[in-house]
């Protein structure tokens, strides 16, 4: 069987928030996280991406950032949204710039909430990421041979 | 003779990446013990090879991917030369012809990130080159041949003896060669760097995984000329030359997880400093004894 899931590298980017769950994901990798232990690598590249972890609001500024990283990164990929902010805008929704959730741009594929998101639950968001990884990576092969 | 050495070359072509992929292993598991971490498993490079060749493949220009193909065949025709016992100065200038493929995959996306990591490629090889080509004249020198087969056959004592500056010089190098921090310029190891992943940026999926590959068995030459320092006509020294091969890895280690990056100005002296200082007067001191 594939052991693609045993190698997430995750490109991190922040729109427009607080900052909290931006440090909340940085955390992560410290000591005391250690995601790397599942075999996570915290890469700034989308073309080197195979999971893309969202912190903070869409906003009218950012939106094109988002769709573009998104679709620079290869199949097969999964979408986190970190933090009520990136879930549904959070208090910033009402704002004139802001449109709301990760989901309005690009489709999300995991809802992580908090204000901000504790170390411990991003961690759950990420390994439930690696659980659809293998198996959206599973239906890409699936479609392959189909062709 | 002859077939033993091909043996080796073969033995070379097939091992290389398993011996050198569960080195980066042990590599990662134990910076992450130095960090306080507990770190990925040490099949980890494995899985993460394995996981780019089943990535979807998206390229900007097709020619990218056989500049590639270029850049992984030159580097192992420069380890079979080398393993076979053939001439060092031919794997010197072999591994330089594989480093033209890479710059010229990396400069043909027109990535800005790509463009940056190239500049600071060549300015690498700048600061390599000389040193490198100097270690085969050291061990001209000594010898009085660039064989490699030769060099092992003909020395009653290892080299090191003879070639303790081109030796310094050679490991200070190495660092570079190997991308570690503070020499990791060209291509960033981690996130939130400026130059992204600097060369490989625009290198998708299968693309990036034979990078990866090609680096595994130019360390796998590198390290062999680390062992060649300590290798002579006694066969008990192959033991003396892993043991170095493996302090040689282990201070790499070391240094990368207690210095930080450093500027490429600072690279280019400190690497001409050190190769024009030990090298230079190990050369010159080796000219009056052996003239």
């Amino acid at each position: 069987m594939s052991t693609i899931h045993k190698s997430p590298w995750l490109l991190h980017y922040d729109g427009s928030s607080c900052n909290g769950c931006d440090i909340e994901v940085l955390a992560c990798t410290t000591p005391v996280y250690d995601v790397e232990r599942f075999g996570v690598i915290n890469t700034g590249n989308p073309m080197h991406a195979d999971i893309f972890l969202v912190t903070g609001g869409i906003n009218s500024q950012n939106a094109p950032v988002v769709k573009q990283i998104y679709e620079q990164m290869p199949q097969p990929k999964v979408v986190i949204a970190v933090g009520t902010c990136a879930c549904t805008g959070g208090i910033f929704k009402e704002c004139y710039n802001i449109l709301g959730g990760a989901d309005t741009v690009i489709p999300v594929d995991i809802y992580v909430p908090g204000c901000a998101a504790r170390p411990e639950s991003i961690i759950d968001g990420v390994v439930k990421g690696v659980a659809l990884f293998k198996e959206k990576a599973a239906a890409l092969e699936a479609s392959q041979k189909a062709n | 003779m002859i077939s033993s050495r091909v043996i080796i070359a073969v033995l070379y072509v097939l091992l290389a990446p398993f011996v050198i992929g569960l080195l980066d292993g042990f590599d990662r598991k134990i910076s992450a013990r130095m960090q306080g971490r507990k770190g990925p498993s040490v099949l980890q490079p494995f899985f993460d090879l394995k996981k780019l060749f089943e990535k979807e493949f998206l390229t900007a220009n097709k020619t990218q991917l056989f500049m590639i193909y270029s850049y992984v065949f030159f580097i192992i025709l420069s380890g079979v030369i080398f393993y076979a016992g053939f001439d060092l100065l031919l794997v010197v200038f072999s591994l330089s012809t594989a480093a033209m493929f890479l710059i010229l995959a990396s400069t043909s996306t027109h990535s800005p990130y790509s463009a940056q990591g190239t500049h600071r490629e060549l300015v690498q090889i700048m600061s390599c080159e000389p040193m490198e080509l100097l270690v085969a004249v050291g061990f001209y020198l000594a010898t009085k041949t660039f064989n490699v087969s030769e060099v092992v056959a003909n020395s009653v004592n290892s080299n090191i003896i003879y070639l303790p500056g081109f030796f310094v010089g050679f490991v200070f190098i190495l660092t570079i060669k190997f991308r570690k921090s503070p020499f990791d310029i060209a291509t960033s190891h981690h996130a939130h760097q400026e130059v992204i992943k600097g060369v490989t940026s625009e290198m998708v999926g299968k693309e990036y995984g034979m990078v990866t590959l090609a680096e595994w068995y130019e360390n796998a030459i590198l390290l062999g000329i680390v062992g060649l320092f300590f290798l002579n006509s006694n066969p008990v020294s192959f033991v003396g030359a892993i043991i170095a091969i493996l302090v040689v890895w282990f201070l790499e280690i070391l240094i990368d997880n207690t210095s930080a990056r450093v500027k490429w100005q600072l690279m280019l002296k400190l690497a001409w400093g050190v190769t024009i200082v030990a090298a230079g007067m190990n050369l010159f001191l080796l000219e009056i004894i052996m003239g």
